[in-house]
């Protein structure tokens, strides 16, 4: 028990000593899973928008499919982007392994399934609502979805907060893509992994404190940003 | 739309600067935790990155798992501790050659109480053998890495089979050095590790040294540059020019001043040229 209580002292000492390292590897950290995150709503909002208006035979089970894709273990999405990326696979060429930018492929992998079924569930519901308005106005499919994405913006947001909560908290993807190599693909993630097995539990635990606060900050701010807007709206 | 596209070409733009200005005059050396876990590297890099330009990248792993990455040519330099696997690597054709680079030993360590009294015996496999009738538990890395390899082979010298007992009172974690320490001393169970991770080890609680000094404990690190023929993408010059400087006497002699808490961690033995 004595670890909790010097993990939050050292959590403490830690940001007020500036330190540069633990900068880097949160700035890393932002870095890779808000871009995933970017990428992945880019994918997985149109798939999820065009999902929820339209049917075809074999939706119900590409549904299946697109839920069940919430559960990818990390670690074989790890391992799937691993074998593309090594030098002896088919993307060897590009030599992305063990940079950034594999690790921001592999997060991308693992949340897009998040954002396209999550976001297809909220845009179904809302059409549901306007799918009459929506025909007496003769909108196409183009506009319709277009018109729900705006519409569901907000309730999209969480939708993306869920697939960046995701894409920040996990470890075994990026250790594999990204080697944990120290100034070049440390994230807080791999380097609390480090820690803990260092032995060195406060320091880890520490880290997790920081990660917690960071993801809180992102959702403060999204929270912020979502209330300005309403605020807006209403003048 | 448009303006999402360019934003996307900006960030993958952005994404890939990164990995374009790394990939010049850098290496990667396919290691294993022990080494990276004492801070060992933490130590050498500096000194190697004062004299050339060559920034040297750790992927810190299992002996098992940086090999097969270096057969994958993910990795220019391989610097492990397992000689057999080492020298069917060089071999298959996959390094251009092996070199003693240092040594450490490995311990048994376990708690304070040492349920299968072997505390202060030199002997690994009359150590083993006694763990094994006493029922007290063991925790094994079970990840096919230096460590695990080299604790096989002291159990088959002793005797035992202990993957019949598996799941009972041996208990094989399938992870690194550091996790199966914290998982063996969660449980109360004897841990075969090497002496640099146990000495930098930060979570020891009432546990300590209970087996050292057999020479069946001695572990050997080598280093292999990987070969551009199976590889072309290595980067050879460099790798070679890192290689040369560990088994140079400047390289040498700054693996042997590497201290944690006054005790010197591995010992250089490359061989003189």
């Amino acid at each position: 028990m004595q670890s909790i209580a010097d993990a939050f002292t050292l959590a403490l000492q830690l940001v007020l000593s500036g330190n540069a390292d633990l900068f880097e590897i949160v700035a890393l950290s932002l870095r890779v899973s808000l871009t995933a995150t970017f990428l992945a709503c880019l994918c997985g909002l149109p798939l999820g928008a065009f999902m929820a208006i339209s049917r075809f035979p074999g939706r119900g089970i590409l549904l299946v499919l697109m839920n069940a894709l919430m559960g990818l273990p990390p670690v074989v999405v790890g391992l799937l982007v691993y074998l593309h990326l090594s030098r002896s696979g088919p993307l060897g060429f590009l030599g992305l392994l063990y940079t950034p930018t594999a690790m921001i492929i592999a997060q991308t992998i693992l949340i897009a399934p998040i954002i396209a079924a999550l976001s297809r569930q909220v845009l179904e519901d809302l059409h549901m609502e306007y799918a009459e308005q929506f025909r007496s106005l003769c909108l196409n499919q183009w506009q319709t979805v277009t018109a729900l994405l705006w519409d569901a913006r907000y309730s999209l947001l969480t939708v993306g907060l869920a697939g960046f909560g995701r894409a920040v908290a996990e470890v075994g993807a990026v250790i594999i893509v990204g080697g944990n190599i120290d100034h070049l693909t440390r994230v807080m993630t791999t380097a609390i992994a480090l820690e803990t097995s260092k032995g060195d539990l406060a320091l880890a635990l520490a880290l997790g404190l920081l990660l917690l606060t960071i993801a809180l900050g992102v959702n403060a701010a999204v929270q912020s940003l979502r209330m300005s807007a309403r605020r807006q709206a209403y003048v | 739309m448009k303006l999402s596209q360019s934003l996307c070409a900006s960030i993958a733009a952005l994404a890939l600067a990164g990995s374009v200005a790394a990939a010049d005059q850098s290496i990667i050396v396919q290691s294993t935790t022990s080494t990276a876990n004492s801070g060992l590297y933490d130590y050498l890099l500096p000194l190697f990155q004062d004299k050339t330009d060559i920034q040297v990248n750790v992927v810190a792993v299992g002996t098992g798992q940086a090999i097969k990455n270096a057969q994958n040519c993910d990795g220019d330099v391989l610097l492990v501790h397992a000689k057999a696997s080492e020298l069917d690597f060089v071999e298959a054709g996959y390094g251009t050659a092996r070199t003693d680079l240092m040594y450490n030993d490995f311990v048994i360590v376990g708690p304070e109480a040492d349920p299968a009294a072997v505390g202060g015996t030199t002997d690994a496999q009359a150590a083993f053998a006694k763990i094994a009738a006493s029922g007290a538990l063991f925790a094994s890395r079970g990840d096919e890495s230096g460590t695990h390899k080299k604790e096989k082979s002291l159990w088959a010298e002793s005797g035992v089979d202990p993957s019949a007992a598996s799941g009972q009172w041996y208990r094989e974690t399938g992870s690194g050095m550091g996790a199966t320490l914290n998982a063996g001393i969660g449980m109360g169970a004897y841990v075969m590790t090497d002496r640099a991770t146990w000495i930098s080890f930060g979570n020891k609680q009432d546990y300590k040294i209970q087996v050292e000094g057999d020479d069946d404990l001695f572990n050997q690190y080598g280093v292999i540059p990987v070969n551009p023929a199976k590889c072309p993408s290595v980067h050879v010059d460099a790798a070679k020019k890192f290689t040369d400087w560990l088994i140079s006497d400047e390289g040498q002699s700054a693996i042997a001043a590497f201290e944690v808490g006054n005790q010197q961690l591995f010992f250089p033995n490359a061989p003189k040229n």
